[in-house]
C-alpha cells in the first residue's frame, strides 16, 4: 500500500510546477457543473461593479410615457408598471443581491466560525450554553426568526442583512463545532497550550485555519441562502424598500397583477434570482467535493 | 430506552424556555403597539386615554418580565392552565384563530410532502445508481434548479401558466378558487385550490430530499453487505430495494420530518402567492397588527412542532440503533 501513496505525492509535486491556468483548467474538467457556477457568479459579479457603464438607462426614474412596455430593441426585456427598464433593475438588482448575499454569508459564517471553534475548545459549562442558545435559535424556521427580526428592526437593506445574518450564526457554529471538536483532540493544542499561548491565539491561529473546509461550505452555501431570503422577505414587503433596484422587490411590485398582461415583469426577475442561487449552489458544491474528500459524491 | 426520552425531553425545557422569551422580548422591542395602530392607525384623532384604556384591558401595562403578575407570567402562565389567550386585534380566542387556519396549513403540509416524497425517492436512487452518466447529472441539475428556484416565483409561473393554458383551450381564464373547502365536504374543489401550492413548495422540497437519497444511496451501495449480495449473485433489484434502500432511507426520514415540521408553519410567501388563509398568512398580518399575543403563540407553535418533530426522529433512530441510546 506503501508505494502507490508515494507515488501520488511525487505527482503532486510535479502538478506544482504546473502554470495557473493549466491548474484552472484541470479544475474545470474535474467539476463540469461547479466550473458553470462560477462563470454565474463571476458574471454577476462584473455585472454588479459595471452596473453603471452597462445598464442602458436610469434603475430608479420614472418614465410614465413608457408604461409596461413589451420586451423591444429599446426595452430589451420591456419596462414595469413605472415605466422604469427591466433590464436595467436587473442589473442593479445583481448589485443589491450581491451585497446582501456576501455581506450575510460572510458576517454569518465568521461569527459562526468564531463561536464555534471557541465552544469546542472551552468545552464544559461554556460549550453548553453556547450549545443551548444555538438550539434556541435553530428552533426556528430561518424566515420566520428573519420576518421577527425585521419586524422589531424595520425593513430596509441593513435591517435585512441583521435579519438574514442572525440565523446564519448558528448553523455555521454547530458545523464548525463538530470538525473543531476533533480537532482538540490533536496533540498539537496541547503543544500549543504548554509553551503558553493565549486561548485567544490558539482558537485564532491553531485552530481555525484547520476548520476552513466546513466554513467555506457553509459561506458558499449562504451566499445562495441569503440571495433567496432577501427576494423572499422583499417579495412580502418586508425587506429592501422602493425605489432601490431589488429582485424580490420587482416581484412585488405588481407583478402578480400586471401577470397576465404582462408577463415579463414577472418572469425575468425570477429568473435572475433563480440563476444566481443556482450559480451559487453549484459553485458551492463543487467547492466541498474538492475540499472535502469524504463527503464526495454526496 | 425510556432513561433516554426522559433525558431528551428535559433537554427540551431550557430550549423551549429560551424560544418564548426570545420570541417575547424581540416583539416587545418593537417601537408602537396594537393599541396605537388600532386607534391612531386609521390618520384620526385617537384620544390618549383611549390608548392608555385599551392598553389597561390587553395587559399591555403590566411590566415585561420582572414579578410575579408580568407579560411574561401571562403569556408562559397560559401554558399551564391551557388558556392561549385572544388575539389583541380580533379580539377573539387564539385557539379559534389558529383552528380556522390549521386545517388548511396541515392538509398543505401533508399534501407538499406527497409530492416530494414521490419524487425524491425514486430520482435519488436513480441518480445514485447512473452515478456519473447524463442520467445522474440531469436529477441534480433538477434538483439543484428546485433549490434555487423560488417557490413563490414558481407559485406566479404556475397561476400565469394556468391563466393563459385556460385562456387558450377553454376561452376564458381560470383561477384557483380562494375559499378553503375541506376535503370531506368537496374533494375537487379542494384540490384543484390546493395542488397547485402544493406542487410549488413540494418541488423545492423534493429538492432537498433527493440530493440526501442520492447520497446515502452511494455511501450504502459502498458497503460490503451489497457487495456480499452482488457475490451471492442476487438481482441487482432485489439488491436495490431490499438491501440497500432499507439503510439508506434513514437520513431522508429524519431530513423529511423536519421539513414537514417547517411547512406547518413555514409556508409565509408561498400562502402570500396563492392567496390561502393559513397559518404562515395569519403570521405576516399579526406581525402588521403588532398583535403580539397571537404572534408569540405562533412561533411557538411552529417551534413546538419542530422540537416535537426532533424528538420523534431522535427516539426513532434510538429505537433504530442502540448505540445512539448509550453514547
Amino acid at each position: 500500500m506503501s508505494t502507490p501513496q508515494i507515488y501520488i505525492q511525487a505527482d503532486d509535486l510535479v502538478e506544482e510546477h504546473k502554470p495557473w491556468w493549466v491548474t484552472l483548467w484541470d479544475l474545470c474538467k474535474r467539476q463540469p457543473l461547479g466550473a458553470g457556477g462560477a462563470l454565474v457568479v463571476i458574471g454577476m459579479v462584473l455585472m454588479a461593479i459595471f452596473a453603471e457603464y452597462i445598464s442602458p438607462y436610469d434603475p430608479e426614474v420614472n418614465a410614465f410615457e413608457h408604461m409596461l412596455e413589451a420586451p423591444n430593441a429599446d426595452f430589451w426585456f420591456g419596462t414595469d408598471q413605472f415605466g422604469r427598464d427591466i433590464l436595467t433593475r436587473l442589473i442593479y438588482g445583481a448589485r443589491t443581491a450581491l451585497f446582501v448575499g456576501f455581506t450575510c454569508a460572510f458576517v454569518g459564517a465568521f461569527g459562526g466560525l468564531v463561536l464555534g471553534v471557541a465552544s469546542a475548545y472551552f468545552g464544559g459549562k461554556f460549550d453548553l450554553i453556547v450549545q443551548r442558545i444555538m438550539d434556541v435559535f435553530m428552533a426556528f424556521p430561518l424566515i420566520i426568526l428573519a420576518l421577527a427580526v425585521v419586524a422589531t428592526l424595520g425593513t430596509g437593506v441593513e435591517n435585512v442583512i441583521i435579519a438574514i445574518t442572525i440565523p446564519f450564526i448558528p448553523q455555521c457554529a454547530r458545523v464548525v463545532r463538530s470538525s473543531a471538536l476533533s480537532i482538540r483532540e490533536i496533540p498539537y493544542v496541547d503543544a500549543a497550550r504548554a509553551c503558553g499561548f493565549s486561548d485567544a491565539r490558539i482558537i485564532l491561529r491553531h485552530m481555525t485555519p484547520n476548520v476552513m473546509a466546513p466554513f467555506l461550505i457553509m459561506l458558499s452555501t449562504f451566499v445562495g441562502q441569503a440571495i433567496l431570503l432577501e427576494a423572499s422577505l422583499s417579495y412580502l414587503g418586508l425587506g429592501v424598500q422602493e425605489p432601490t433596484a431589488a429582485w424580490g422587490l420587482m416581484l412585488q411590485g405588481g407583478a402578480e397583477e400586471y401577470a397576465e398582461s404582462a408577463p415579463w415583469v414577472a418572469i425575468f426577475p425570477g429568473v435572475a434570482i433563480s440563476l444566481a442561487v443556482f450559480g451559487f449552489n453549484l459553485f458551492g458544491d463543487a467547492l466541498r467535493d474538492l475540499l472535502d474528500p469524504k463527503l464526495r459524491n454526496r | 430506552m425510556y432513561k433516554y426520552i426522559v433525558k431528551r425531553l428535559l433537554l427540551m425545557i431550557p430550549t423551549l424556555f429560551g424560544a418564548a422569551l426570545l420570541v417575547f422580548l424581540l416583539l416587545r422591542a418593537i417601537p408602537g403597539d396594537v393599541c396605537e395602530i388600532r386607534l391612531a392607525g386609521t390618520g384620526l384623532y385617537a384620544d390618549p386615554a383611549e390608548i392608555e384604556l385599551c392598553r389597561e384591558n390587553l395587559g399591555l401595562n403590566k411590566p415585561l418580565i420582572l414579578g410575579l403578575d408580568t407579560q411574561f407570567t401571562d403569556f408562559v402562565g397560559g401554558y399551564l392552565t391551557f388558556d392561549l389567550g385572544d388575539s389583541m386585534w380580533t379580539g377573539r380566542p387564539i385557539t379559534y384563530e389558529i383552528g380556522l387556519r390549521f386545517k388548511l396549513s396541515m392538509q398543505m403540509a401533508i399534501m407538499a410532502t406527497v409530492v416530494a416524497v414521490a419524487f425524491a425517492i425514486p430520482l435519488g436512487i436513480i441518480s445514485a445508481v447512473k452515478q456519473d452518466t447524463w442520467i445522474d447529472y440531469a436529477v441534480r441539475t433538477f434538483s439543484i434548479a428546485g433549490i434555487a428556484i423560488p417557490s413563490f416565483w414558481l407559485g406566479i409561473m404556475i397561476i400565469l401558466g394556468l391563466l393563459i393554458f385556460t385562456q387558450a383551450w377553454f376561452g376564458e381564464p381560470w383561477m384557483p378558487p380562494i375559499e378553503y373547502v375541506s376535503p370531506f365536504d368537496d374533494l375537487g374543489a379542494n384540490l384543484s385550490q390546493l395542488i397547485w401550492p402544493a406542487v410549488a413548495t413540494g418541488y423545492r422540497y423534493s429538492a432537498v430530499a433527493t440530493r440526501m437519497t442520492r447520497s446515502a444511496m452511494l455511501e450504502v451501495l459502498r458497503e460490503d453487505y451489497v457487495r456480499t449480495a452482488r457475490a451471492k449473485g442476487l438481482m441487482e433489484k432485489v439488491i436495490i430495494n431490499q438491501h440497500a434502500l432499507k439503510n439508506a432511507l434513514l437520513p431522508v426520514v429524519t431530513i423529511i420530518a423536519i421539513e414537514f415540521a417547517f411547512l406547518i408553519g413555514g409556508l409565509v410567501v408561498t400562502e402570500q402567492v396563492f392567496n390561502l388563509n393559513g397559518l404562515g398568512k395569519l403570521f405576516v398580518e399579526s406581525v402588521g397588527a403588532q398583535d403580539f399575543a397571537l404572534t408569540q403563540q405562533l412561533v411557538m407553535l411552529v417551534v413546538l412542532v419542530f422540537v416535537f418533530t426532533n424528538l420523534a426522529v431522535d427516539i426513532f433512530y434510538a429505537w433504530l440503533d442502540p448505540r445512539i441510546r448509550y453514547s
